[in-house]
């Protein structure tokens, strides 16, 4: 096998997200348009400046990437839709990255975004995929919270984790959240709110459900010495993996393809788990969170819960995570929950990050995880970032 | 244990009926071969030709060889439960109605893992079996079921969701002069029916089984003839709201096909009672029963046809009255479409030559009326839409399927 060449000379700048909202009469294009616009005027560029494209979006049909174009007036010479959901921001740096190394674009815009309208979300689940279609939206899966249901049964089952591990990375992440400008979620949350919630599949409750929600991520990706030149605090992608379909053969997911690929990471990246300022898990649901913080490395599998238990979860403490609250309580905007993470890491190793900037983070781990075709997530994608810090 | 069902109280004319809502109907092409098999009840997955991995979900292409030689087979219907879930809200307005609702994951002895429904006396992480049964969008669902028969496994609310259980329910048999319908109402009453209305034509006529029926407790006979429109809607209106099983077992045959006849009389008696009869019963209380399907415990559920296989392909002996068959069973296709909405489950009971006057010259198997009781009182328990009833109904559709023009060669030159 060819070893992994370099992601050296590509920056990633010009984080943008837009305010998040629980029901929005705009559509998919409006939210795309207003991140990227933010975006673009963070770097002082014009939309005809950009060169590249990477598109992830759920609801902007009939439109894909292509008809996106004509709609905002550009013209790229390179040009990708990423139909991944939460695995999209990881694949689209990826991708982005190559594409600026080879020259074939020397500016990319990666943007996804999602509206949400009354009812637009129960129609999208109901044609999600072929095999949901066929095999669990008929049995009462309207979205992925029973699914998710079933995976923490098992992982509970399997390696002793409780309601209240679950509720340490839900609580902390609202911790997170009240220092965020943008998160939905505005109020406190109290391990006993979180175990008292409404139940919705046990084992999984109230707090355990990202909300569906409407908004943006972008960020830019171009040469170090374009964003050296315009003077823009940068980024750099120390190494990033991405897998698909994963360990089929495991009757119910309990870990995911970033097993098969996290060795090289780290020798891609030169460092190890004990290396990393802070991580972004994809959390849609915290059984999930506490699967990568496995599978990346930093405790043993089944051992999650108790690593949750000893580490402080929050921007300020030992083992930063989801630091601008994440889906859960930032809000799942649909493919943008698939770049919240990575957004909120560019900002953080750049110390943009305002009230939820990690003190001293100069090296962060992002993960993605995403379409839940049947019975699990089928992407898993992961990159370690780097920057000069605060 | 499941809680059994208890009888329901007297209905409030007054409180509103339920709306009936559906789970979802969308489904591939392939995986419609789910939907086929339960509709007879049958356990069947995709098998691989090629590499023989049983696949789920239904595919186009083998996921281990990619082989596109994929076909439906019996398999092992056994498996171990591996974990669950209580579904406590949903998106989907069916599910919302009816939670809390317990699914789960179960992986197969033969392989594939599968997100299923899960009846109430399975055991956590337990042994279990899988039901292939038809829900109320007519759609083939998976149930685990425990490995044994628990008490009262079949008043689970899951289960009964999908099935056509007479159990506390109220039926209507149309025709109280068939050998039949003393048969069936005695199987219904086995079986937990509440009322069995037995409609009657005629009633001046002596009717030889009016005795025997009237014997059956819980059983009333009203007028009802299904050649004549006013008298299927005038019973309609005095019963059609608390009709919840409707079972057309009204016929008329005589032998001979065109040549033999000379004339249409028979051909048009035929038509009137088999095929308009039908349409009669359909048009006065198919509205009545389609609105009532969400009503509780005895919610409208089941239409039942009485056919004969010979609706499949025709016994020329018989081939006037064969017509009038496959013109019913037609009519039966298209109301499947019609009652779709409502959830209201048409079943065919396709039966060989029975024991009666008119089936005197032809040879034996014949199926008697307890055998044909029987079968339809097991199709309505399993909820099915097909029950091929008796030797010579399920010998003629495994022909059918083999090869329908040999069958009809075959049939044509007195090999039938």
């Amino acid at each position: 096998m060819n070893a992994r060449q370099s992601y050296e000379g590509v920056a990633l700048v010009a984080p943008a997200s837009t305010e998040y909202r629980r029901y929005s009469i705009e559509t998919a294009h409006w939210w795309i348009a207003t991140a990227l616009r933010q975006a673009l005027d963070v770097a002082g560029l014009r939309p005809a400046d950009l060169d590249g494209l990477s598109l992830a979006s759920f609801t902007l049909f009939p439109d894909s990437a292509v008809g996106l174009t004509q709609h905002l007036g550009l013209c790229p010479r390179w040009l990708d839709h990423i139909p991944m959901g939460g695995a999209a921001g990881i694949v689209a740096l990826r991708r982005a990255a190559r594409a600026v190394q080879a020259g074939d674009a020397s500016i990319v815009a990666c943007v996804a975004g999602d509206t949400n309208q009354i009812d637009s979300f129960r129609q999208l689940l109901s044609s999600f995929s072929r095999f949901a279609t066929d095999a669990a939206y008929p049995y009462g899966y309207g979205g992925p919270n029973a699914n998710f249901a079933l995976l923490t049964d098992r992982y509970m089952q399997e390696c002793g984790a409780t309601r209240e591990d679950f509720g340490r990375i839900c609580v902390s992440q609202r911790q997170n959240a009240l220092k965020s400008p943008r998160a939905v979620m505005k109020k406190p949350l109290s391990m006993e709110q979180y175990l008292a919630a409404r139940p919705i599949a046990d084992p999984i409750a109230l707090f355990d459900c990202v909300m569906p929600c409407a908004g943006a991520e972008a960020f830019l990706v171009m040469p170090v010495e374009e964003a050296e030149r315009r003077n823009l605090p940068y980024a750099t992608i120390a190494g990033a993996i991405e897998r698909h379909n994963a360990h089929a053969e495991d009757p119910i997911q309990l870990r995911g393809g970033w097993t098969m690929d996290i060795d090289e990471l780290y020798a891609q990246a030169g460092c190890g788990p004990a290396d990393i300022d802070l991580l972004q898990t994809y959390d849609d649901y915290p059984v999930i969170s506490m699967m990568q913080i496995e599978d990346l490395g930093f405790c043993a599998k089944g051992e999650a819960p108790r690593f949750v238990r000893e580490h402080d979860l929050t921007t300020t403490g030992d083992f930063p995570h989801n630091t601008s609250g994440g889906q859960l309580s930032g809000g799942q905007a649909g493919a943008a929950g698939g770049f919240i993470g990575l957004v909120e890491a560019i900002r953080q190793v750049t110390g943009t990050a305002g009230g939820t900037q990690v003190a001293g983070a100069r090296r962060a781990m992002v993960s993605g995880f995403g379409m839940i075709n049947y019975d699990r997530g089928l992407c898993t994608g992961a990159a370690i970032l780097e920057g000069a810090g605060a | 244990m499941t809680e059994p069902l208890k009888s329901p109280p007297k209905k409030n004319p007054q409180l509103r009926t339920s709306a009936p809502t559906l789970p979802p109907t969308m489904r591939s092409r392939a995986a419609m071969g789910l939907t086929a098999a339960a509709a007879e009840g049958r356990f069947m997955l995709q098998v691989c030709a090629d590499c023989g991995t049983v696949l789920y979900p239904a595919r186009d292409a083998c996921s281990r060889c990619l082989s596109t030689d994929l076909h439906w087979q019996e398999v092992s219907p056994k498996g171990r439960l591996l974990a669950e879930t209580t579904v406590r809200t949903s998106t989907n307005l069916y599910f919302r109605e009816r939670a809390p609702w317990r699914t789960g994951t179960v992986q197969l002895d033969v392989g594939p893992v599968i997100i299923c429904h899960v009846h109430g006396d399975v055991e956590r992480n337990g042994r279990v079996v899988l039901w292939n049964r038809l829900d109320r969008a007519g759609q083939g669902v998976l149930i685990a079921m425990p490995e044994q028969p628990t008490p009262n496994m079949e008043d689970d609310p899951q289960l009964r969701a999908m099935t056509s259980d007479p159990k506390h329910r109220r039926v209507l048999i149309a025709d109280a002069r068939s050998e039949n319908a003393a048969a069936i109402a005695r199987a219904l009453k086995k079986a937990g029916a509440g009322q069995v209305f037995i409609g009657e034509a005629e009633a001046w006529r002596p009717n030889p089984m009016r005795a025997v029926l009237e014997d059956i407790p819980g059983v009333q006979i009203l007028p009802l003839d299904v050649t004549d429109t006013r008298s299927v809607a005038e019973l309609a209106g005095e019963i059609g709201g608390k009709v919840d099983i409707l079972i057309n077992n009204a016929r008329f045959l005589r032998p001979g096909g065109a040549l033999s006849r000379g004339d249409t009389v028979f051909a048009q008696q035929e038509m009137e009672v088999n095929y308009l009869g039908l349409m009669r019963l359909a048009q006065a209380f198919g509205p009545g029963m389609c609105a009532r399907t969400a009503d509780g415990v005895n919610s409208a559920v089941a239409w039942v046809n009485i056919l004969s296989a010979h609706a499949l392909v025709s016994l020329p002996e018989l081939g006037g009255f064969s017509a009038s068959q496959a013109a019913a069973l037609s009519l039966s296709q298209s109301l499947r479409a019609e009652f779709r909405a409502s959830g209201l489950r048409v079943m065919n009971v396709f039966i060989g030559p029975t024991e009666d006057d008119w089936h005197q010259p032809l040879p034996p198997p014949k199926v008697p009326p307890e055998a044909l009781a029987r079968d339809l009182v097991a199709g309505l328990q399993a909820g099915l839409e097909d029950v091929y009833c008796g030797d010579v109904a399920r010998d003629l559709i495994e022909r059918f399927r083999a090869g329908a023009k040999v069958l009809e060669r075959e049939m044509t030159t007195g090999q039938g």
